[in-house]
């Protein structure tokens, strides 16, 4: 995603929860997904350069949204936080599911990774109770194909009962489907009848005591029966914003609240407390999800993967783990400092140059001399020298940073460090943070959101500014 | 049989969740991840220290603490 003027300044500030549609027959579509799972890619792909990203209302989670043409309607896509469920236990997952419930997007996009189908069920379950407008988009196809692993799109879509499109964003396939596919669900020429996931019949008698009554009321495009369940799960943020949402408080309804103590007697009747109630409901559905992949999804070799596993142990094992980490970071350093020095030579040579020209240019002109020495010899060499010590050693330090996450091999360092970094109370992830950081300490705080605690995570912002960046790199 | 904390897993064993003690934010992110109870768990591989563990838990590989993982209890197979 790149700076434009538009994502920057001014105008990222303005962008909320509220989209703005320039046309009426504007549509707009949530991109929804777990972390990691291509869908900033499939986002790229669709929206090229027409994005826009701010923050959400009130809240540090950033948010993207993009245009994309296609059969002269414009769809608006909104670039969701990537979550694993939409029970609300970050904000990231608030956000996600308030858009999805109260957004009302014409449709919600769940891109999902082939390569471990099962885990990335469990959002698309809890999503398609909310709303049956949902497309599944597959993505990583070839990942999986490499990993012998084949899953078949027809009967995830007829288990799903939601459109399925298998696609390999990085390489551009199978998004012209998916927005086939989008753009149907979205104009309403075909519709969905997604599965209901069964709860245990505790549960089912409890939903259905709340059902109807739900149902008589006016509750928009929202699901009567995922209501019900919300409502027996409790939770006073969502309830509060659902309230808002539907214009009238949904727990002081006296039909509603008489009929949840009824459910709730009757979870009682059967003994399941509160507590107990998000843990089977979770259950039920990673069982839902076991049951959809059990058909779907076909692990041809189960050994595919020795020899991953083998460069695994050899980069994460006791004896070889660490040794290689510091031969491969030291290699790295010294590509960086000794490679840059070549280009910054050069550059420096070419610049300044540039300056002594520029210098007799001014003189040549009958410039005043205070002209000069402002410009030339203030404004074009601080930058000419910014520039040629700066900009070597950032072309070759990020490429290489590049190459090893590709790779996969920063993880392992997290994994490695993480004991190290435990007993100075922060997160082995840090590591990495820490190593943008040589790069550009901006860079390496803006990535510190890859930690999960907050404390453990301000940590990382903090002294991430030890770090000294390339332009403090001391010359070899 | 017997039941062990999953932090007793040696390197390729297989083992079947039966008890999830962590609480919180731990409990909703191990569930999350499809980690309740009767799920199948392989331990991969443990970092140099032996904290943190990776296990592979429903096609996907995760690393947990020890001092996360020792509150899930698993029966060996």
């Amino acid at each position: 995603m790149g700076l434009t003027s538009n994502s920057t300044g001014l105008g990222a500030i303005d962008s909320g929860l509220v989209i703005e549609k320039q046309h009426p027959t504007d549509r707009v579509i949530a991109l929804a997904g777990n972390p990691n799972v291509g869908k900033s890619t499939v986002f790229n792909e669709l929206t090229g350069l027409n994005q826009h990203t701010g923050n959400w209302p009130g809240k540090t989670v950033s948010c993207a949204q993009g245009t994309h043409r296609y059969k002269d309607t414009e769809y608006i896509f909104v670039d969701i936080p990537g979550t694993y469920s939409l029970m609300a236990h970050s904000a990231e997952e608030e956000v996600a599911r308030d858009f999805i419930c109260f957004g009302e997007p014409e449709a919600v996009v769940v891109v999902c990774d082939a390569t471990c189908l099962e885990r990335n069920l469990n959002l698309v379950l809890q999503t398609i109770e909310i709303t049956p407008n949902v497309v599944v988009c597959v993505n990583l196809m070839d990942e999986a194909a490499k990993k012998k692993i084949s899953i078949d799109l027809e009967k995830l879509e007829k288990a799903l009962g939601v459109p399925v499109v298998g696609a390999s964003a990085r390489s551009g396939k199978g998004l012209d489907r998916l927005m086939e596919k989008t753009a149907g669900l979205a104009s309403g020429s075909f519709s969905s009848c997604p599965i209901n996931i069964r709860y245990i019949a505790a549960i089912e008698e409890a939903i259905s005591i709340l059902q109807p009554i739900v149902e008589k009321k006016a509750v928009k495009n929202l699901a009567p029966r995922w209501i019900a369940l919300k409502l027996l799960d409790y939770d006073p943020a969502l309830l509060r914003s659902l309230s808002d949402y539907l214009g009238f408080s949904v727990l002081d309804d006296p039909e509603i609240s008489q009929g949840l103590k009824r459910a709730l007697a009757k979870l009682l009747e059967h003994g399941i407390s509160k507590e107990q109630l998000r843990d089977k409901i979770v259950s039920c559905i990673v069982l839902a999800a076991e049951e959809v992949c059990l058909d779907a999804v076909t692990f041809h070799k189960h050994d595919y993967d020795v020899r991953d596993r083998k460069i695994d142990r050899l980069l994460t094992s006791r004896r070889t783990g660490i040794p290689i980490m510091l031969a491969l970071l030291t290699g790295i350093f010294w590509l960086t400092i000794t490679g840059a020095n070549y280009p910054s030579q050069l550059l420096s040579q070419a610049l300044f140059w540039g300056q002594d020209r520029l210098g007799e240019f001014f003189v040549w002109i009958g410039a005043p001399q205070w002209l000069n020495e402002m410009l030339v010899l203030g404004v074009y060499r601080v930058l000419a020298w910014v520039v040629s010590v700066m900009l070597p050693p950032m072309a070759i330090f990020f490429p290489l940073f590049t190459i090893l996450e590709d790779l996969g091999y920063l993880p392992r360092v997290a994994f490695n460090l993480d004991h190290f970094f435990k007993k100075a109370s922060a997160c082995g992830k840090q590591a990495l943070t820490m190593c943008m950081g040589f790069g550009c300490n901006a860079a390496g705080i803006v990535g510190c959101r890859i930690i999960d605690s907050p404390r453990e995570r301000l940590i990382a912002i903090i002294t991430n500014n030890f770090v000294p960046c390339n332009g403090r790199l001391p010359g070899p | 049989m017997e039941i062990h904390p999953l932090t007793e897993l040696d390197e390729g064993q297989i083992a079947r969740v039966k008890n999830i003690l962590s609480t919180g934010s731990m409990r909703r992110r191990l569930q999350d991840i499809g980690l309740i109870e009767n799920t199948d768990v392989q331990c991969m591989q443990k970092s140099p220290s032996g904290d943190p563990i990776a296990y592979l838990i429903r096609g996907a590989i995760i690393a947990l603490r020890t001092e996360d993982s020792g509150n899930i209890l698993v029966q060996f197979h």
